[in-house]
């Protein structure tokens, strides 16, 4: 783990002390004419990942409900198999999937809320108007949102299963005492599990950010690269770290690299702070303590 | 039973006046109908009407809008709106009989259904559909015996095959395991059987791994590997990569299965007096043997389906290469990503057969691996038990020659 921060910083050393701060505030990446930053490519970074635990958290949490509440026992496993079946599908599968199927379902979708919701910046699209019959849906292909979307099936099953294990911990004293003083299911879940689950849940959703934070080749299949600082979640076009850095490496050289290093060292300390935070979210709950004793 | 409420009370409180000590309540005078036992499990049939009902008259209000009333259009679309309109007419429907609280239970109940069904749905989507793109492809059994060095771009789907990357993902995941598997027994031996100061130390280094995105692992063994030491991309330095991956899954799967073995068969073996390292291995090893077996498959299915640190290390090629130290190594994750690359469709076709043929090879390593965990640490297979039945019959025979008979 120390070889990995260290051997990349020494090799990006060479890139860090050609730009200095500038590396993070430049949206180009033209390491060969010495003008490269992270800027642009890790604003998408963030968008990406944010759009994936936006969808995540609500069906994670869903489901681990779910299991833990609501199906009948015999169901139980089937559906604890699905969350750990989807975790365990490659993420070139999910890729295929994201680039084939889902991306000519979404364009619809994306069409809608750019139609209704373009007054708000992070949906409004430009260069194209949804109004007119002629508008075909390439502008909304290769977009950050489908990304996310994509992404997001990836990280669910994690987040899931972290909060799935905290619910199941819940002390079966707290529930019945819910339950017997007449409280509904539901009023169970929100006086009982979700405050004691509540370190899970946050942890989960953590753990499942710094994964996509780093998510490689289901993002790369997906988006076409841009260099800009873009707000535009639906519009063609979109970035990630670890995506720019399996599309340069291999034909990189010499400096073209040592930028590369650099924006892998980047992503590295970003994962590491989020993976920080959530293991020190899971460990200080209550919730926590039973899972790691 | 009212009747007698007033006059109970007061003779209580009279009782209680007079002297304190227990107070026993007086018998009622009527004896208590024996009450029935209500089932409160069962659904009954008026919760499923309901529930059919509001599906139905969901799924009609939405074609009627989708159909004749707004220029509404898409299968999303379809889904989301009839689902919100059955969450109306079914909390509409439950309020008849039930009060407040019971509805929004219901609603939350209908929701969490909801995400879990959205869950499996992906998945089966996911799972049908690369099967159904690759079926073309998949069916021909040139797939499974031919390499693509003689095939061209342009070729139909009956010429060439995906044996270079079966055999390249085989050797590269072989390697790893090399590696991995008693470098990670080791750690979780170490972090669960020893009382070390390092302990927190090794589990946040581990857990920190768990974290690291699989591109990394890729750009950090290119660096050392290729830049630094001079090598040449190959299998070994995937392998490498894909220990990266697979170390930090193995260690804390490990680690929870051998926090089950039971205390007590510790105690026992230490109190024969065997050194640490013996109650290890003879003792605590093979009792947690299906869960290690288990921790390592689950290994295997992430190393196998990692696209992203092979890219970088193992180089492309179209032909079989069976020396893991030289020349570039195919695998079957990186066989997908580079078929799908081409606009090609017999390519593209290809690509989603390679798919499914990884999919159904980490399903397989999955259901294997759950056969293996539904068993619980400790308890023997038949065969097993014969084992140690024997083995103990052999200790017992040698006890008595060297005893003379007087211990049994």
């Amino acid at each position: 783990m120390a070889a990995v921060g260290l051997f990349l910083s020494i090799e990006a050393f060479d890139a860090f002390r050609s730009e200095g701060f500038r590396f993070f505030t430049q949206t180009a990446w033209q390491p060969d004419r010495r003008v490269f930053g992270v800027a642009a490519v890790l604003l998408f970074t963030v968008l990406i990942a944010l759009i994936a635990v936006a969808i995540a958290l609500p069906l994670a949490m869903g489901t681990a409900l779910f299991i833990v509440e609501v199906v009948p026992g015999w169901l139980r496993s089937t559906f604890i198999a699905i969350v750990d079946l989807m975790a365990a599908v490659p993420s070139v599968v999910y890729g295929l999937w994201g680039l084939f199927f889902l991306q000519g379902q979404v364009i619809g979708l994306s069409r809608w809320l750019t139609t209704w919701l373009g007054w708000f910046p992070l949906f409004s699209v430009s260069g194209d108007d949804p109004t007119s019959p002629m508008s075909s849906g390439t502008v909304y292909t290769a977009s950050t949102f489908i990304a996310g979307i994509v992404v997001s099936m990836m990280v669910m099953p994690i987040a899931c299963s972290v909060m799935r294990e905290v619910f199941s911990q819940v002390p079966p004293g707290e529930r019945e005492g819910a339950f017997a003083l007449g409280s509904t299911r539901w009023g169970m879940i929100r006086t009982v599990t979700l405050p004691f689950g509540r370190g899970g849940i946050i942890g989960g959703t953590m753990l499942g950010l710094g994964r996509a934070l780093g998510e490689t080749i289901a993002v790369y299949l997906i988006i076409s690269p841009r260099f800009d600082i873009n707000f535009h979640v639906l519009e063609n076009g979109s970035n990630s770290v670890s995506s720019l850095i399996a599309l340069r490496t291999p034909e990189a050289s010499g400096f073209g690299l040592s930028a590369l290093m650099a924006a892998g060292l980047t992503l590295f300390a970003m994962t590491l702070v989020v993976n920080f935070v959530a293991s020190i979210f899971v460990a200080r709950s209550r919730s926590g303590a039973g899972s790691e004793a | 039973m009212v009747n007698n409420d007033t006059s109970t009370s007061s003779a209580t409180e009279r009782r209680a006046s007079e002297f304190a000590g227990t107070i026993v309540p007086e018998r009622l005078a009527e004896p208590v109908e024996p009450q029935v036992r209500r089932n409160i499990a069962k659904v009954s049939r008026r919760d499923i009407m309901v529930g059919l009902g509001s599906v139905l008259s969901a799924v009609s209000t939405t074609m009627l809008i989708f159909g004749r009333l707004t220029p509404l259009r898409g299968r999303i679309g379809f889904v989301v709106v009839a689902f919100a309109i059955y969450l109306v007419i079914y909390a509409l429907l439950v309020s008849l009989t039930e009060d407040r609280p019971a509805v929004i239970d219901r609603v939350m109940s209908a929701l969490f259904t909801a995400a879990a069904v959205v869950a499996g749905a992906a998945l089966v989507s996911v799972v049908g559909f690369t099967l159904w793109r690759g079926r073309s492809a998949l069916l021909k059994p040139n797939l499974y015996t031919q390499d693509m060095s003689t095939t061209g771009p342009l070729d139909p789907l009956g010429k060439g095959g995906i044996l270079h990357a079966i055999v390249g993902s085989l050797i590269i995941v072989g390697l790893a395991l090399v590696v991995t598997v008693p470098l990670g027994l080791a750690c979780a031996v170490f972090l669960n059987e020893t009382r070390s100061r390092m302990r927190s130390t090794v589990r946040s280094v581990v857990t920190a791994m768990t974290a690291l995105p699989s591109i990394l692992a890729g750009l950090f063994v290119f660096a050392v590997w290729v830049l630094i030491l001079g090598f040449q991309r190959s299998g070994l330095a995937a392998a490498i990569a894909i220990s990266i991956m697979m170390l930090p899954i193995i260690v804390r799967s490990a680690e929870v299965v051998l926090r089950l073995v039971p205390g007590n068969l510790r105690e026992a073996s230490e109190a024969t007096g065997a050194p640490q390292w013996r109650t290890v291995w003879f003792v605590v090893l093979p009792t947690a043997r299906s869960g290690l077996v288990n921790a390592v498959i689950l290994g295997v299915a992430r190393g196998v389906g990692e696209t992203a640190p092979v890219l970088l290390v193992s180089g492309v090629t179209s032909t079989i290469n069976s020396n893991p130290r030289a020349n570039p190594m195919m695998s079957l994750p990186l066989a997908v990503f580079e078929f799908v690359r081409s606009p090609q469709q017999a390519l593209i076709q290809r690509g989603f057969a390679t798919a499914a043929v990884l999919m159904v090879l980490v399903l397989v390593l999955f259901t294997v691996a759950r056969m293996f965990a539904g068993r619980p640490v400790g308890r023997q297979s038949k065969r097993q038990a014969r084992r140690t039945a024997r083995h103990s019959a052999k200790d017992l025979q040698r006890i008595d020659a060297l005893t003379g008979g007087h211990t049994s």
